[in-house]
C-alpha cells in the first residue's frame, strides 16, 4: 500500500475528501502555536489587530519544541493536549484555519466550528517528539519570539504521519474507536 | 557517625539525572511497551506502539528527548539521617542541577514563575522537591520529570469508609476514563490510598517510580493492582486512544494508614513516558 501524502496547506477538496480513521503523511508548510501564542493571537484579534500568521488553509500544529541541538533544525516536537486550545479554535476556524494537528479530545463547539468551514482535525502520535521531529526539515521563529517554546514556529515538514480524528463531517474516532476493543 | 556530604554532589548527579531520565526509559517500562506491542490486537494501535519503540530507539542514539513535554523536575531525596550536608543549601543546589541539566542537555523550559501571571523561568526551576528522612548515612536521589499532558489528568478522591473497596475501583477507574487520550496512553496510574489529603497524593506520585514488573508487597494490594490493570485495559481506550487493548502498562499502589472517618484515593496519571532516574551517593 503506498502512504497517503496529503499537501499542506490543506485545499478545500483534499480537507473534504479526508475521511476519520484515514493515516497521511503531511508535507509542506505548518505553523506551531500552543497555549500562550493562542491566547496572544485571541487578544490581538479582540483589539482588532492582525494575526501574525494567515489562517486561510493552514494547518496549526499544537506543539512546542525543546531546543535544537546544533546542526539540526528543531529538538523534540511532539503534539500537546488540544483540548486546552478549544476556547480558541472555532474563532480561528472562523477565520480559514483548515486544520489542526493535536492529541485528545475537543468540545462540541470545535466539532461545530470543524463541520462548518469543512476543517479536520489529525493526531499524531503524542509522546514520540524524537520521531516526529525527523519529519520536520525547517523550523523558524515567525512570532511572539518571547514566548520560547510556545512562539510561533513556521515548519517545513515531510511526510509528518497523523490520523485523522475528526473530518470535516464532525464523525469523531475517539469516540468510535473504543468500542471495539471494550470487554 | 555523622557523614559529611557536599552539595555540590547533588547538583552534579541530579543535572546528569534530568539528562538521564528525558533520554532513556527504565528497562522495566522498555521490557513493557515491547510486550505490549507484541500483544496489541488493533492494528492502528500496533503501529502507535512501533512508533513509540522506534521513538525511544531515536531518542537514546541522536540525544533528542523521547518527549518534547521534559516536564517539571520532580526530585525525590531520602536522606539518611546521619547525613550532614555541606558546602551550599540543599535545596538551592537542587535547582542549580536541574537549571544545569535543563540548559546544558537542550531540554525544554516549561516553568512559569506564577500560576497566574505566568512568565516562564526560562531555566525550568525551580524543581518539586521531597525529602524524607530515612535510617542510614546514604542519600537516594530519584529525578522524575513530569510530563503534564497526564499530570492534568490526575484526581484525588475524598472517599468516605462506607465507599469501600469498590468505591476505590470505582475512582481509579473514572480518573483513566476521563484522561482518555489525552493522557497519552499507554499510561502508567499511580495510586494512593489511605493517609490524608497531601501524604496520598504524594503516595500516588511515588508509585510512578517503582518498577512496573514488581508488584506491592501487600497481597490484596497487588491482587487490586492486576485487577485494575485488566479492568483499565478492558475500557479499549488503546494506544494513543485509537482503539486497542492497551491503555495501561501498569497499576502501581501504594497505600498508608488513615483516619476513621476517611479513605483518601489519589490517582496519578503518566504516559507511556514514565520517566525517572536513581541514584544513591
Amino acid at each position: 500500500m503506498s502512504k497517503n501524502i496529503v499537501k499542506v496547506p490543506l485545499s478545500k477538496e483534499d480537507a473534504k475528501s479526508l475521511k476519520v480513521g484515514d493515516y497521511v503523511y503531511l508535507t509542506g508548510t505548518i505553523y506551531s502555536a500552543r497555549d500562550a501564542a493562542h491566547k496572544r493571537m485571541s487578544e490581538a484579534l479582540a483589539k482588532g489587530e492582525a494575526l501574525p500568521i494567515e489562517m486561510q488553509g493552514n494547518v496549526i500544529y499544537y506543539m512546542g519544541p525543546s531546543p535544537a541541538r546544533e546542526g539540526r533544525p528543531i529538538g523534540s516536537a511532539g503534539p500537546t493536549t488540544s483540548g486546552r486550545m478549544d476556547a480558541y479554535a472555532p474563532t480561528l476556524l472562523d477565520l480559514g484555519l483548515r486544520g489542526m494537528i493535536g492529541k485528545g479530545k475537543r468540545t462540541n463547539e470545535v466539532k461545530d466550528a470543524v463541520v462548518r468551514n469543512g476543517a479536520v482535525y489529525f493526531a499524531a502520535v503524542g509522546g514520540a517528539g524524537a520521531l516526529l521531529s525527523h519529519c520536520i526539515k525547517k523550523a523558524q521563529v515567525v512570532a511572539y519570539d518571547d514566548l520560547g517554546p510556545e512562539a510561533i514556529h513556521k515548519l517545513e515538514v515531510e511526510e509528518l504521519p497523523a490520523v485523522v480524528v475528526m473530518d470535516s463531517e464532525g464523525n469523531d474516532l475517539y469516540l468510535t474507536a473504543t468500542e471495539k476493543y471494550k470487554r | 557517625m555523622v557523614r559529611d556530604i557536599d552539595v555540590k554532589l547533588l547538583t552534579d548527579n541530579i543535572k546528569e539525572m534530568c539528562i538521564e531520565a528525558t533520554h532513556y526509559l527504565s528497562p522495566d517500562m522498555c521490557a513493557a511497551l515491547k510486550t505490549a506491542t507484541e500483544n496489541e490486537e488493533s492494528p492502528l494501535g500496533k503501529q502507535v506502539l512501533d512508533s513509540l519503540s522506534e521513538n525511544l530507539e531515536i531518542a537514546g542514539k541522536e540525544m533528542i528527548p523521547i518527549c518534547q513535554d521534559t516536564g517539571m523536575a520532580v526530585v525525590f531525596l531520602e536522606i539518611g539521617q546521619d547525613v550532614h550536608f555541606v558546602g551550599g543549601n540543599v535545596v538551592d543546589a537542587v535547582n542549580e542541577g536541574v537549571r544545569r541539566g535543563y540548559v546544558e542537555g537542550y531540554l525544554r523550559k516549561s516553568v512559569v514563575g506564577d500560576p497566574i501571571e505566568r512568565i516562564n523561568t526560562k531555566d525550568n526551576t525551580p524543581a518539586i522537591l521531597h525529602t524524607e528522612i530515612v535510617p542510614g548515612d546514604k542519600v537516594k536521589i530519584t529525578v522524575s520529570p513530569k510530563g503534564f499532558g497526564s499530570e492534568n489528568k490526575s484526581r484525588i478522591f475524598m472517599l468516605t469508609p462506607a465507599d469501600g473497596i469498590e468505591g476505590v475501583k470505582n475512582a481509579i477507574l473514572t480518573a483513566v476514563k476521563d484522561a482518555g487520550p489525552n493522557a497519552c496512553p499507554p499510561m502508567v496510574v499511580g495510586v494512593g490510598i489511605g493517609g490524608t489529603f497531601e501524604k496520598c497524593a504524594y503516595m500516588a506520585k511515588k508509585a510512578l517510580t517503582r518498577d512496573i514488573s514488581v508488584a506491592s508487597e501487600k497481597a490484596w494490594v497487588a491482587d487490586l493492582e492486576k485487577e485494575m490493570l485488566e479492568k483499565i485495559n478492558n475500557t479499549g481506550i488503546g494506544p494513543g486512544g485509537l482503539g486497542g487493548r492497551t491503555t495501561a502498562l501498569a497499576v502501581n499502589i501504594n497505600t498508608y494508614a488513615t483516619h476513621i472517618a476517611g479513605l483518601p484515593v489519589a490517582v496519578n496519571i503518566c504516559c507511556h513516558v514514565n520517566r525517572h532516574a536513581v541514584r544513591e551517593l
